[in-house]
């Protein structure tokens, strides 16, 4: 055991725990921070993904104690004073979920693709949706939402 | 009246309560798996009770609520929907008779909306609550009673904002995976290699070693699993121990599957009009002398998966007397709980289960198994609660798959081009695998940890169901009118892997064969696919949704050389939804099929929650693009070698065709089932394309380059 310090959502945390721990487990045990899901363990479903630095970062497998001094935003720390953020807001008027497990790391994907290209062309947004699985088939309104963003044609 | 679900639970308290601040809530059985139907449910009793449904209230399902079976077959709408909608009903007509005796008025001289029952043109009114007079309604729900009627609606039809929304988007949305309790321990399986396996040896120094890093070891026989306070620390223990464990463990089963569903041992059975009969398998005849051409074809499907993206999981927690309460994302939980009752040998009243959603499931995934898993566990660890989580790999390798299947078919056509006889024999395995005690010790044989107890609950054997379009027989009955048909299901034993009920069950694959073999009965006519569909199909509301579809692809237009166009059609059970496919589709040189548009167009009768129905029509369509094109179990003599995303590969983003949904809603008409009917077409509408744009016919799915290639060489040998 030892104690880590991350920037989470704005705060310092100090968690005891083993350093090798994914970041994912300390997020959603030790912060209580359960929106980033655990989907495969395997990086292979982008369900972990929170911001580090502004980047989509999948987090479980990759050990908390490579986190610190970098700044870490979850889906719960997007929204100010109860406002949704614009990718969020997009995804609520789009409809775009079933189960919704998949949702948060989407949302985090495409905030980090409008922080770093907010003139994403096709490819660009299917390159950071790449990562991602989603079961139910809501990638078509998950698109619309993303598409509406990036100055492209709505979907009805 | 013939819903099973106001049979069981008749008494309008039960299903819908009015609290003392004006909240209704709404008691169903069936449970939100992704598809909405909390969202539809709320719009039928705002609806009838004038109360925007986004301020109706939805309790999680609960074994104390009505037992409304299990959440599956698309039959939410037709029975909770229906049970609910009478059950408002009657609420709406008891508040105004209450509120007329109140108010010293006649019932036709109110009105009423948002919580107040009014005298019209007066200022004299009371409040549901008031009208209630703190009693419950103590009525049975009516359901001869009054519906309100179309031309007044205010939300169904309605695009309603889907529920848990804003909550999925922030994180807030509470899983069963994301649920926390004091002195919470977190816990894992460790599984066997194989499905035939013993634990013989358990290295005991590493037991020990655990235990004192304060992890618990739960054995009882071949089942073993892990649990301490620290997730990740339990993680690591499970592979710990299942490096100690040694297994005595049987080779599964490799020979030649698609051999084996037609050479095995099988319990064989005609359908009539969709039902099986406990008759003689009347033989294949000699095609009919008015024959002028006679085809045959075999088409074949794999095993796939439900594929959930959470794995499954289950809390679970025992008190002093044992009594087990439980939370679990099962789409029965009442059926679970008499199961899991038989399995640990305790009163079901001592179990008690609610349901809290978890990640999309489809069927019957890992859920109920889980759940199990669980309460052993729990039961091991008094006092405790227990969050028992599968890996990725647990789901992927021990969650109980959608059968392999095949199908042959024969059909002869007159010198007109018309369909003279019809036969479709399907092979396949169970695809009824739920935990659910039918009298004979089935529900413990079903949950896959009662196998490895000490004390082991019997194999499960499976029986052909005989009820009408059921498991492996799903939609085998052709929707068209033919002279003569002939239906058989074959129950096929000693497959090698574990298999239950995945969306459409028998279904997909059934309707592959017989939405690619009608092509392929057009093409030998000379016939337009569409007018050979049409000339065989008298139902007005079949006919509208193909040829909706048709007119939404485009299908006389002209195309490019290289486009290829199919359409399908099925209406789910013969029963419930209509829906045609039409897929556009190019095939590159690598024989990968890209999917250029997608249409689906579809009837489902009266349309509760618009935006919902385009959700699962859209969504049903996408996921059986993915197990067409890419979905197969794979396996050898060492086990399941699919076992993680990439080596069960999915649609991905970059993948998905524009989806157009067409939905054709007829107010006043019984909802229908909607959930599965979007998924059969799909195969044989792309299968079919794939036929117009190459001239290959693939009767083996998934159409992947190699399958393709096979297809083509097989066409020119």
């Amino acid at each position: 055991m030892a104690t880590i310090t991350l920037q989470v959502n704005g705060e310092t945390h100090e968690v005891d725990a083993d350093p090798a721990t994914p970041l994912l487990f300390v997020l959603r045990n030790s912060l209580r921070l359960t929106g980033a899901k655990l989907g495969c363990g395997l990086e292979q479903c982008g369900s972990c993904a929170v911001l580090v630095d502004g980047a989509s970062t999948l987090t479980c497998s990759t050990a908390a104690g490579d986190f610190q001094g970098r700044e870490i935003v979850t889906v719960e720390g997007l929204a100010g004073g109860g406002k949704l953020t614009p990718v969020q807001q997009a995804f609520v008027d789009a409809g775009a979920a079933q189960c919704g497990y998949c949702i948060p790391g989407l949302v985090i994907a495409v905030t980090a693709l409008l922080g770093e290209n907010p003139g994403a062309d096709e490819a660009a947004i299917n390159e950071a949706l790449e990562p991602h699985l989603c079961r139910c088939g809501s990638h078509g309104r998950i698109m619309a939402a993303v598409n509406g963003l990036f100055g492209g044609e709505r979907a009805p | 009246m013939s819903n099973p679900s106001l049979i069981n639970s008749p008494d309008l308290d039960s299903w819908i309560v009015l609290d003392a601040d004006g909240t209704v809530h709404v008691r169903s059985g069936k449970v939100d798996i992704g598809q909405r139907i909390s969202t539809a449910l709320s719009v039928l009793v705002g609806e009838e009770l004038e109360i925007n449904p986004e301020r109706i209230v939805i309790d999680a399902p609960d074994t104390s609520y009505p037992d409304e079976g299990i959440t599956s077959g698309s039959n939410s709408m037709m029975q909770s929907g229906n049970a609910l909608r009478y059950a408002a009903a009657t609420a709406r007509r008891h508040l105004l008779e209450n509120a007329a005796k109140a108010l010293d008025a006649a019932v036709d001289e109110l009105t009423m909306d948002d919580g107040l029952i009014s005298v019209r043109d007066t200022n004299q009114s009371v409040s549901y609550v008031e009208a209630m007079d703190g009693q419950p309604f103590g009525i049975p729900v009516d359901p001869d009673v009054p519906l309100k009627a179309a031309e007044n609606y205010r939300w169904i039809g309605n695009e309603t904002a889907p529920r848990h929304m804003a909550d999925m988007v922030t994180g807030a949305m509470t899983y069963l995976h994301d649920m926390v309790m004091p002195d919470m321990l977190h816990a894992r399986p460790v599984r066997p290699p194989r499905y035939a396996a013993q634990l013989t040896a358990l290295d005991e120094a590493v037991v020990e070693r655990l235990q004192s890093d304060g992890i618990n070891v739960v054995r009882d026989g071949s089942f073993l699993a892990v649990a301490g306070e620290d997730e990740y620390a339990v993680v690591q223990a499970a592979g710990r121990l299942a490096r100690a464990a040694t297994w005595a463990s049987a080779d599964l089963n490799a020979a030649d599957l698609y051999g084996q569903l037609t050479s095995n041992r099988r319990d064989s059975r005609p359908v009539i009009n969709g039902t099986p009969e406990n008759a003689p398998v009347p033989a294949l005849a000699a095609p009919p002398a008015a024959a002028a051409k006679t085809l045959s074809a075999r088409y074949e499907k794999p095993y796939i998966m439900h594929g959930t993206i959470g794995p499954s999981a289950a809390l679970a927690q025992a008190d002093a007397t044992g009594a087990l309460k439980i939370w679990s994302h099962s789409q029965g939980i009442q059926p679970l709980r008499s199961s899991m009752s038989q399995a640990l040998g305790m009163d079901a009243d001592d179990l008690h289960i609610q349901h809290v959603p978890g990640a999309g499931c489809y069927g019957h995934n890992g859920a109920d198994d889980v759940t199990f898993d669980a309460a052993l566990v729990a039961r091991a660890l008094p006092g405790k609660p227990v969050m028992l989580k599968w890996t990725r790999e647990d789901e992927h390798a021990w969650e109980p798959y959608a059968s392999a299947m095949a199908m042959e078919l024969r059909a002869s056509l007159d010198t007109n081009g018309a369909i003279l006889e019809w036969s479709h024999e399907s092979y396949s395995d169970t695809h009824l695998g739920r935990p659910r005690p039918t009298g004979g010790g089935e529900g413990p044989a079903r949950l896959l940890a009662a196998g490895y107890l000490e004390d082991p609950a019997p194999p499960f054997v499976p029986q052909p169901s005989m009820v009408n379009h059921a498991g492996l027989h799903r939609n085998i009955d052709p929707y068209y009118t033919f002279p003569s048909v002939r239906a058989v299901k074959n129950l096929v034993r000693d497959l090698p892997l574990r298999t239950s009920a995945l969306r459409c069950l028998g279904g997909y694959a059934n309707i592959f064969a017989l939405e690619s073999f009608m092509d392929e009965l057009a093409a030998a006519g000379g016939a337009d696919p569409l007018s050979f569909r049409l000339r065989h199909l008298h139902d007005p509301r079949a006919r509208d949704v193909l040829e909706a579809a048709a007119d939404a692809i485009g299908w006389f237009n002209p195309r490019a050389d290289d486009v290829g166009r199919g359409l399908a059609f099925s209406r789910y059970c013969n029963s419930k939804t209509y829906a045609a496919i039409a897929i556009e589709l190019t095939v590159d040189d690598n024989a990968e099929i890209e999917i250029r548009n997608a249409v689906v167009a579809a009837d489902a009768g009266e349309v509760a929650d618009a935006a919902g129905l385009r959700m699962q029509l859209e969504g049903g369509l996408l996921q059986a693009v993915s197990w067409t094109l890419y979905e197969e179990v794979c396996f050898d003599a060492d086990g399941i070698s699919s076992r993680d995303w990439e080596t069960y590969p999915i649609l991905k983003f970059g993948q998905v065709p524009p989806v157009q949904v067409v939905i054709i809603d007829r107010p006043g008409e019984p909802p229908l089932g909607a959930g599965e009917a979007a998924s059969e077409p799909v195969a044989a509408a792309i299968a079919n394309a794939l036929s117009d744009a190459t001239s290959i016919r693939a009767r083996r799915l998934p159409l992947t380059p190699d399958n393709l290639r096979a297809a083509a060489m097989g066409a020119d040998a």
